[in-house]
């Protein structure tokens, strides 16, 4: 999906080389359609051998049954130490104890920056504290017009809503995963938080559709901040123009009383059951594994590798933008890992919403949002119940 | 006998007329400028430099016009590809769902046999269902037949139309019986009456109903959309809302797959369009 | 003239053309449509389809739930909106391009037709991505119009109130040169003495129309609006392609939702109530219109 897509076929010339009689084809689907196309490809039986998966996903299509466990191969690999990979993003992958993808990149949100917009606004650093951070964020408003916001959320969007969530100490659902917990005093402070921004005027009630160029925004100066993931150090470096290049930075999402958590992302490669092929596809993951590799790939697109090893190459060790991320990967954490997160994650920004806009409180968006959630688990209750012979 | 009407109507109702026909052809005039709008900027944006549709205020001609968009679609985003499973798809269910319904339009109007119009009714109760409510099953049952993300997953549930049934019908039932009769006792068999007499016969609407299934294919969204979940195998509408998920920023990319998406059905329909207007036309007066 | 063939001949000869259009119907629309209402009184969804041991029979629960669930009601309410409103539109806008198309006055008939009816024809996926940057709050040249009147911009495909009649918008201007062909048709067919007595009368244009025009139309009018409806209570492209069914689900139509509850969270046997009420309301509706004709003649 996305970028990856694009560009992972200029990596497969060095594998097909190494692996001659083995061909390869790519083929890519936009973030935005690929959860349905896949599952869309596996009820139709036409999976492909190996797919990127959100890592959020693994659970719903180990429920499917369609992926092919992978620990034994990964024990018998000499490509693969486990060890090496940073462990939340490698728990991502395991459900019930069974590893069913490969972390291929991980990615994590962190904050962007007008480094000099905030230091004009009395803030030389990005803040750790979520107080000390809306602080800034109403300086920064202070000295700006009606069109213009510190920070830019797109409000169709649900990880910023989970993150303060999970900063505030919220597991999102409770009892295993049989009901949410959104209502609940955890969830509900990073809400109301996250409510307060638009409130306040220090975000903008935008959709995700309307930002036609985020970029643009950005460059002059209408956004100060934007949370976001790896991919968007690429398109700053491409997109923002030359005089603005030492003008931004990122650094790592306020916590509530200090630095904060962030989600543990990325994407995984998984291996279908229904593959024919999976000696080779399974050498083509362990070669997209390989530390060198990793590091090609980043070069390619921006994405952060899963390999520690990997971060050892200059190229990251020394990227100051990296540094931020660096350190956000070691306070990642995952979302719940059910099969029906992605109808979940997609009502938390419905609901989100309305409080955004007013025409709820946050508690009865919230409380909403558990009625949905609740009846959506419904079906997870069922099964588990009957598995533990109730 | 009616009189004959003056030649030179009274001056003020002269002037009267000339305002009313000036104020007609303005509103018009008016009228072709907002039906063809959206379709004229659709194709200036997809000749202007990238970012240059996102500009305030508005351009509404390219300063430097540029065929690099489409050079894109067709390299790096090989809409060639969804542009031959678009046309592959549309010509092969608007020749074969000709012949379907042709022959069943046919038959139900001119061939007597037990339960025709009892059948015809069932038939005809079917036009108010509407699609949708198919969709989930029919994809389960392609799915058992190995039929998901193909193009005969597409191709097939497209083949025969009630409508087009309908249509058909209503043309042939024009044709005289003696006609037919005639060439049956001359021992003509039932195939060869069809192909010589009756299909010259109901031409004018079979161009209309390739017209319109032509149209209909090419356009069709939701059910491709829903079937292909390949790539390779998208038709043109399917693969355009792909891209402007991910193209969501590059307004004069996108401009320029809708107007390599809409170029053929217009010229299908600029080139064909008497007949297909003629049968729109035909239809309502007798339907 | 006597029957020259036996009937039995004559049936087989009927079945060989009615055969594949049968089988083809019969296969790949009708069994799906009763399919859906076996489907939907299940909870088949994708742990069924993993396995079709989990899948329960559960009466009319999922359409009790579909009853008591918010977002249906906004969809139908939606749905509703965009029909009642934009079909009525839509007509008005046919009838009035009929009328400037059938006045006597006119010349270039057929050029202007052709121009009219030219947007019905398009893709509406390509036009609804062209009609989402003209609406877009800063560059779009709608806004830059309103502007140059004094109007401020509006939010148009992000803005609760002003989404669903953006889409409107653009499905009339889209659709009404369709109805257009069949008004100009049913014009035609209104006998030219009645006007001339009209005209002799002294009734004046507005008098003409309302007494002669509309009710010699009236079962065209009736024809369109009831096809119309229906095909606007089959509102989806749109929405998906310009709007995901937002702002706050405001534009999120009855097959909308049925396609992401079938397609996109596989709960299948819950799309299939959808579909069916769907069904039910299309119908309904259908019979409420020709009821209203009736009653008025």
């Amino acid at each position: 999906m996305g970028r990856e897509g694009e560009v992972v076929s200029q990596l497969l010339p060095g594998f097909e080389k190494a692996h001659p009689g083995i061909k390869v084809q790519v083929q890519q689907i936009p973030w935005s359609a690929a959860h349905e196309k896949l599952l869309t490809a596996y009820v139709g039986e036409a999976t492909p051998d190996i797919a990127m998966l959100g890592n959020t996903w693994v659970p719903e299509f180990v429920a499917l049954d369609a992926l092919e466990p992978l620990d034994s191969r990964v024990a018998q690999s000499k490509e693969l130490p486990k060890s090496d990979y940073f462990q939340g993003i490698w728990d991502t992958n395991t459900v019930d104890g069974v590893t069913y993808g490969i972390p291929w990149y991980v990615d994590t949100r962190v904050i962007f920056y007008r480094s000099d917009l905030l230091a004009n606004a009395g803030c030389p650093q990005m803040p750790s504290t979520w107080a000390a951070w809306r602080q800034c964020m109403v300086q920064l408003k202070s000295k700006m017009n009606d069109h213009q916001y510190p920070l830019l959320i797109p409000i169709t969007e649900w990880p910023p809503i989970v993150i303060l969530g999970l900063q505030a100490g919220s597991p999102i659902l409770r009892d295993d995963g049989r009901f949410g917990g959104f209502s609940q005093p955890q969830f509900m402070k990073g809400f109301d938080f996250y409510v307060s921004l638009f409130r306040d005027g220090l975000a903008p009630p935008f959709a995700g559709t309307e930002i036609s160029n985020l970029y643009q925004e950005f460059e002059r100066g209408n956004i100060a901040m934007y949370i976001s993931g790896p991919w968007q150090i690429g398109e700053f470096t491409n997109r923002l123009p030359k005089n603005l290049q030492d003008k931004w930075m990122t650094a790592t999402l306020p916590g509530v009383d200090g630095p904060g958590v962030s989600l543990a992302g990325g994407a995984s490669l998984s291996l279908f059951r229904g593959s024919k092929h999976k000696t080779e596809a399974w050498q083509l993951m362990e070669y997209l594994s390989r530390p060198d590799v990793q590091v090609e790939f980043h070069k390619l697109t921006g994405d952060l590798p899963a390999r520690r090893t990997a971060w050892n190459d200059p190229l990251l060790a020394n990227n100051k933008y990296m540094k931020a991320f660096r350190d956000q990967l070691e306070r990642a954490v995952p979302t719940p890992k059910v099969p029906e997160w992605e109808q979940i994650a997609t009502k938390v920004f419905e609901h989100g919403e309305r409080a955004v806009r007013g025409r709820q409180t946050p508690q009865q968006a919230m409380q909403a949002l558990d009625r949905d959630v609740d009846v959506i688990l419904d079906k997870r209750r069922f099964l588990m119940d009957r598995k533990a012979g109730k | 006998m009616t009189p004959a009407r003056p030649h030179d109507p009274l001056p003020s109702m002269a002037r009267r007329e000339r305002v009313t026909r000036i104020a007609l052809y303005a509103l018009l005039v008016l009228g072709a400028l907002m039906a063809l709008l959206p379709m004229l900027w659709m194709l200036s944006a997809s000749l202007m430099p990238t970012g240059e549709a996102s500009t305030f205020p508005p351009h509404f001609l390219p300063s430097k016009p540029t065929i690099a968009h489409y050079r894109d679609l067709f390299t790096r985003l090989s809409l060639g590809r969804y542009l031959f499973n678009s046309a592959l798809i549309s010509i092969v269910v608007t020749f074969a769902s000709l012949a379907v319904n042709s022959m069943a339009g046919y038959a139900f109007a001119k061939l007597r046999f037990r339960g025709r119009d009892k059948l015809f009714r069932f038939l005809s109760a079917g036009l108010v269902l509407p699609v949708q409510v198919s969709m989930l099953p029919l994809f389960l049952l392609l799915k058992n037949m190995g039929l998901i993300n193909t193009y005969w997953g597409v191709i097939i549930p497209g083949l025969a139309s009630i409508f087009g049934i309908f249509l058909v019908r209503q043309y042939a039932l024009s044709i005289p019986d003696e006609m037919l009769d005639a060439a049956r006792v001359d021992g003509a068999s039932e195939a060869r009456i069809f192909w010589s007499i009756v299909v010259p016969g109901i031409l004018p609407i079979l161009a209309t109903l390739s017209i319109w299934t032509f149209l209909a294919t090419w356009n069709d969204f939701m059910w491709p959309l829903i079937v292909l979940s390949d790539e390779s195998h998208y038709t043109l509408p399917v693969a355009l809302a792909n891209l402007s998920g991910e193209h969501v920023q590059d307004t004069e990319l996108m401009m320029a797959g809708s107007v390599i998406t809409v170029i053929p059905v217009m010229l299908v329909f600029l080139f064909l369009q008497r007949y297909y207007i003629q049968g729109v036309m035909a239809g309502s007066v007798k339907g | 003239m006597s029957k020259l063939k036996i009937p039995s001949e004559a049936n087989t000869a009927a079945w060989f053309f009615l055969t594949p259009a049968l089988v083809l119907i019969g296969v790949f629309f009708f069994l799906p449509v009763a399919a859906s209402l076996l489907l939907s009184v299940t909870d088949f969804d994708l742990y069924g389809i993993a396995n079709p041991g989990n899948t329960r029979f559960v009466g009319f629960e999922n359409y009790s739930r579909l009853l008591r669930t918010p977002d249906f009601w906004q969809a139908l309410k939606n749905t509703f909106y965009f029909a009642v409103v934009g079909g009525p539109l839509t007509i008005a806008v046919s009838l009035g391009a009929a009328l400037l198309l059938s006045s006597k006055l006119v010349r270039f008939k057929s050029f202007f037709r052709t121009i009219y009816f030219t947007p019905f024809v398009t893709t509406l996926v390509a036009v609804a991505i062209v009609w989402k940057y003209l609406y877009h709050t800063r560059y779009g040249l709608f806004n830059y119009a309103l502007g140059a009147i004094g109007i401020g911009p509006i939010d148009w495909l992000g803005d609760p109130h002003w989404a669903m009649p953006a889409i409107i918008l653009m499905a009339v201007w889209k659709s009404f040169g369709y109805n257009m062909l069949i008004f100009i048709a049913g014009l035609q067919a209104i006998p030219e003495d009645l006007y001339d007595a009209a005209e002799i009368d002294g009734a004046s244009a507005w008098r003409r129309f309302f007494s002669i025009t509309l009710p010699m139309l009236a079962p065209t009018l009736v024809f369109v609006s009831v096809i119309t409806m229906i095909g606007y209570f089959q509102l989806f492209a749109e929405p998906y392609v310009m709007t995901q069914g937002g702002p706050l689900r405001s534009t999120t139509s009855v097959v909308l939702l049925m396609y992401e509850e079938g397609f996109r969270w596989w709960r299948m046997g819950y799309a299939a109530a959808i579909a069916f009420v769907l069904f039910i309301v299309i119908l309904l509706a259908t019979l409420v219109q020709f009821r209203l004709q009736k009653e008025r003649t």
